[in-house]
């Protein structure tokens, strides 16, 4: 095994402020190290797919210039991000991971970029991920997959791949990643990380490119509970060009960390711990359990008794929805046209075939299915009546305790190649994180130690709708009694 | 029930999808795995439960009143530009995207 690791102690928001403040470094020199670390050992990871060294270095200079005036910093001044490649970032090449979408050059930026952006952070790069966020590998890639730089012979995860990764080799302090079916939480998990995913409207979708829109969340990846926390704070709120964007209070996350956990009731459902989990994986998180019971929360066994039938139903409703949303992929507007068209029947059809890999394909050809005449009763509708049904299930276990708390992953990473053969095995590796996409609950995935060949294994705290100061509140707990 | 390669054809035709012979037949061989897995919904009685399309209003304070916001007002606001519209286009006249002929004459 041979791990990649640029910085032997990861940089925290926290320490690129200070440093900055006391003049230790400046944005400029942090951008630039940053980079030459991209360029240097990137190329055994495949983390980035583009690098945007230009508009890096001219945030950095601004930064610079706030720093010589004495001017106060805003909350993520020079800090090094990057950011998922289904995001748009005004003026650079964004791909989704497609060959349909190679030489896309975003028109206008994403919300929670221009958030990040107006906060100070240092945009360094694209990052890879599976074709249009549709995979738990990042084997999905039409350009390279993405190695785990915990061990390179792994998978990161998917689909947010090169986010995790990039944040794990210390490429970036802090990057952005995207969360349809547990697409933030498994990457991190598996990559040693911290992922949020965030109440479904409490950031803005705006300028994601979409896969499926009732499942979609934009969130932030990084190294500990209080940089995630303070990412996801600048990221969150309403924004008017997105219409799902809920206009509920944003509260100080950060301040969440290192608060007392006394008192809280903590759910444990035990359909997530039946047969199929890791046994190193569930005997760590009953390890975290145990440090949350002496520091005086209470522990319950709860049911979440649809969980059996998340799966089908995730599967279901998202290729509908990306069936729907891919359609906009036609070789009219973005870019790719097939050289081979005479007729606009044929143009439709050569471009998407060209442009599509295999699962994506999969995907929309199911989705079309289950909502094609004659299906979509047995299929669409009853697959949203029981995505109904899980909504209860979270209601009811939210009336008995604050948080829930279970695993992200049946196993830590497994290697490249070892799951493409069969597409239904990689979907049902998606067990534990799926459900709260389908009922837009909020999370976290972190880190909670290795097992015995140095992998590392996560833990998922899972909350009430609009309460991550909850989540947050326990994951920093569960960060804290592991030092 | 059993997905075959008509069904196949005929969904890749729905979805403007071409698929070679041998793309086809690992599509039939994915497709009843997975539809296989989804056949377990049936096993669960959901007479009288209501789909849920739409996920926001299900979790409002009062039913939906507290997004009456995510209404705008009806009135013109900048948009993107024609030039920045165009500029991924494949083909276009300066104005409108170009396709290939649509009707024969």
């Amino acid at each position: 095994m041979s791990e990649k690791k640029i910085t032997s102690e990861a940089l925290t928001i926290g320490e690129v402020h200070s440093s900055l403040r006391e003049g230790h470094t400046t944005a400029t020199a942090l951008a630039e190290a940053h980079l030459a670390a991209i360029a240097t050992h990137d190329g055994e990871i495949g983390s980035f797919l583009t690098v945007t060294r230009e508009r890096a270095l001219a945030k950095a200079a601004q930064i610079d210039r706030l720093v010589e005036k004495g001017d106060p910093l805003p909350p993520l001044a020079g800090v090094p991000v990057g950011i998922k490649d289904v995001l748009m970032t005004a003026g650079e090449r964004t791909t989704a991971g497609s060959k349909f979408l190679d030489k896309f050059v975003a028109p206008y930026d994403a919300t929670s970029v221009a958030r990040l952006e107006a906060a100070g952070a240092v945009c360094l790069g694209k990052l890879n991920c599976d074709e249009f966020a549709m995979g738990s590998s990042n084997e999905n890639s039409a350009f390279y997959p993405v190695h785990n730089p915990r061990d390179t012979t792994r998978v990161p995860g998917g689909s947010s791949g090169g986010s995790a990764a990039s944040v794990a080799a210390g490429f970036a302090v802090a990057t952005l990643g995207s969360d349809t079916g547990g697409s933030i939480r498994q990457p991190a998990s598996f990559c040693g990380v911290v992922g949020v995913l965030p109440t479904y409207g409490r950031v803005s979708r705006y300028g994601l490119i979409a896969f499926a829109s009732s499942l979609d969340h934009v969130g932030p990846l990084a190294n500990t509970v209080e940089d995630a926390a303070t990412v996801l704070e600048v990221i969150s709120g309403r924004d008017p060009l997105d219409s799902t964007s809920v206009a509920a209070p944003v509260p100080n996350f950060a301040a969440e960390c290192g608060r007392e956990v006394k008192g809280l009731r903590v759910g444990l459902p035990k359909e997530y711990f039946a047969p199929g989990l890791d046994d190193e994986t569930r005997a760590a998180i009953e390890r975290q359990v145990d440090g949350l019971r002496a520091a005086g929360c209470e522990i319950v066994e709860i049911t979440l008794p649809h969980t059996e039938y998340a799966i089908p139903v995730y599967y279901i409703v998202a290729t509908a929805e990306a069936s729907a949303n891919l359609a906009r992929f036609d070789g009219v507007r973005y870019t790719s046209r097939s050289a081979q068209v005479k007729t606009l029947a044929d143009m439709y059809r050569k471009s998407r075939d060209e442009g599509f890999g295999a699962e994506v394909k999969r995907r929309i050809l199911l989705g079309t299915y289950v909502l094609s005449a004659g299906y979509y009763d047995a299929y669409y509708r009853k697959a949203q009546q029981v995505r109904a049904l899980l909504l209860r299930d979270f209601q009811q276990a939210f009336t008995q305790v604050d948080a829930i708390v279970t695993p992200v992953t049946p196993t830590p990473a497994f290697k490249l190649g070892e799951k493409t053969g069969d597409p239904m095995e990689m979907y049902l590796s998606d067990i534990y994180t799926v459900t709260a996409n389908l009922v837009g609950v909020p999370g976290i995935s972190l880190p909670c130690g290795n097992n015995q060949q140095g992998l590392p294994l996560g833990i998922q705290v899972l909350g009430k709708h609009f309460d991550e100061a909850t989540v947050l509140r326990l994951a920093s707990a569960i960060e804290r009694q592991q030092k | 029930m059993k997905v075959t390669e008509k069904d196949v054809t005929y969904v890749a035709d729905l979805a403007n999808l071409e698929l070679t012979p041998d793309e086809s037949q690992r599509m039939v061989a994915d497709l009843n795995s997975i539809l296989g897995h989804m056949d377990q919904l049936n096993r669960l009685d959901t007479s009288g439960v209501e789909p849920l399309a739409e996920l926001v209003s299900s979790f409002a304070p009062k039913g939906g009143e507290d997004f009456a916001y995510a209404q705008r007002a009806d009135e013109v606001r900048p948009g993107l530009s024609r030039e920045a519209a165009l500029a991924n286009a494949p083909d276009t006249d300066g104005t409108c995207f170009r396709v290939p002929k649509v009707i024969e004459r």
